[in-house]
């Protein structure tokens, strides 16, 4: 399909951009959801 | 006799002929003096402005040949630049070299990274605008990314005849931060938002999601951009190298002898292709314009969200880290360090700031390869 310069423009701006924030707000989520299955553990306290 | 000894006498100063000639030659022997002096003597981008300045004069000097079929730059030029591979190797090395856990620790600055892309779209617009065809357009914005070897990708494979431009831009602004981005930083914030304090509460990260970020991003990401999975891999499998610690030898080799090796050899082809007849045009010079109104229009668009998410967390986030949403890393985080404690003694951003740089290296990426995934759905490219 043959298109103008205008609207090959917005679309790489309006696809592009919103692409690029979608995936990473969705990856954002991912980390958010793997920091909480697996979190950090706490080191056991060594006794004295 | 002498008609023979005068002949060979001639083949001495053919070359010297030849230079008097073409005053493109001579002109991109001095730029190519200039790089050598700009990564020398001011420091600034040295792995890569020594050899590119180098290449520049090589490829420069005439009758030479280098860059012919078989001439030796020509021979790595193929090898690495044509098929794409040195900054796939680079992204390697970077992937082991880069610590995720800031990003990791606070996953919300990962969208900081999304703003600091902005500058790329925008910027592909101006191109277009500027008469270059869609796929120079797609070159030029991705100067924005702040990214040399994503730039050297996507250029050597959609606009190879732009190559020396883009990257020269790209690593000279890039080199340029410290300078470009305070100016605007201080223009598009009030005092009293860039004396905010933020806290910051370490939140640890466990070993286990430091090594399965890696994993789900590449696949998460190869899913949705696959035509950017090539860039992504390559510097997650850097990363899970890293994080994983049972291949220090292969980490090691990745961040020093491979990525060394490699630089020198990308800076070399990316010199060689500064030949005076590709580069002393018109084009080159809206090519530089635009690659600066690219950063420029990142670290602002990154402040802008910034201001919008401090709106929303009433008023506890400094804009100015929004500065650090790009790919410079850690170049930007630090300049945002800078500016904080400049109007705050006891502002520290920087661990604010990795974040979102962090964030603005996967942005870059992920940038990229949506573009070149939407360029396929459009059809574009194949």
């Amino acid at each position: 399909m043959e298109m103008d310069n205008t609207t090959f423009g917005l679309t790489m701006l309006i696809c592009g951009m919103g692409g690029t924030i979608l995936t990473l707000w969705i990856m954002s989520l991912v980390m958010t959801a793997l920091g909480r299955l697996f979190p950090e553990k706490a080191e056991p306290k060594k006794e004295s | 006799m002498l008609e023979v000894i005068l002949n060979g006498l001639g083949g001495l100063v053919a070359g010297f002929q030849a230079l008097a000639m073409d005053w493109r030659s001579v002109v991109m022997l001095i730029v190519g003096g200039i790089l050598l002096y700009l990564g020398i003597k001011k420091d600034c981008e040295p792995l890569l402005l020594v050899p590119i300045g180098f290449g520049c004069i090589l490829v420069n000097v005439p009758l030479t040949d280098l860059m012919a079929k078989d001439g030796f730059l020509r021979v790595i030029y193929d090898a690495g630049v044509d098929t794409e591979l040195f900054p796939l190797l680079i992204f390697i090395g970077i992937g082991a070299m880069t610590d995720f856990g800031p990003v990791l620790a606070n996953p919300s600055t990962f969208l900081l990274g999304a703003a600091g892309q902005f500058g790329i779209f925008l910027t592909l617009l101006m191109a277009l605008f500027f008469g270059f065809t869609k796929l120079e357009a797609v070159s030029i914005g991705i100067i924005g990314a702040c990214d040399g070897p994503t730039a050297i990708y996507v250029t050597s494979k959609y606009a190879p005849h732009l190559l020396g431009a883009v990257s020269v831009a790209a690593y000279s602004y890039m080199a340029l931060v410290p300078v470009i981005q305070p100016p605007i930083m201080r223009a598009l914030t009030t005092k009293d938002e860039r004396e905010t304090i933020m806290k910051y509460s370490a939140r640890p990260v466990s070993k286990t999601t430091k090594m399965l970020f890696p994993l789900v991003i590449t696949i998460l990401g190869g899913l949705i951009a696959p035509k950017g999975l090539p860039l992504l891999g390559s510097i997650m499998l850097g990363n899970l190298m890293r994080e994983s610690g049972v291949v220090s030898r292969l980490t090691k080799a990745s961040e020093n002898e491979i990525a060394n090796v490699v630089t020198l050899f990308l800076g070399l082809c990316i010199g060689a292709t500064m030949s005076g007849a590709a580069f002393l045009r018109p084009q080159t010079l809206i090519i530089l314009a635009l690659g600066f109104m690219a950063i420029c229009l990142d670290t602002a668009c990154g402040i802008l969200f910034a201001k919008g998410m401090r709106v929303l967390s009433g008023g506890k986030i400094n804009p100015l880290i929004g500065a650090a949403g790009i790919s410079a890393f850690p170049m930007a985080a630090r300049v945002v360090q800078r500016e904080g404690i400049k109007y705050n003694k006891k502002s520290y951003l920087i661990m604010h700031a990795m974040g979102a740089n962090a964030g603005g290296q996967i942005g870059s990426v992920i940038a990229a390869a949506v573009m070149l995934s939407v360029l396929a759905g459009m059809g574009i490219i194949s």
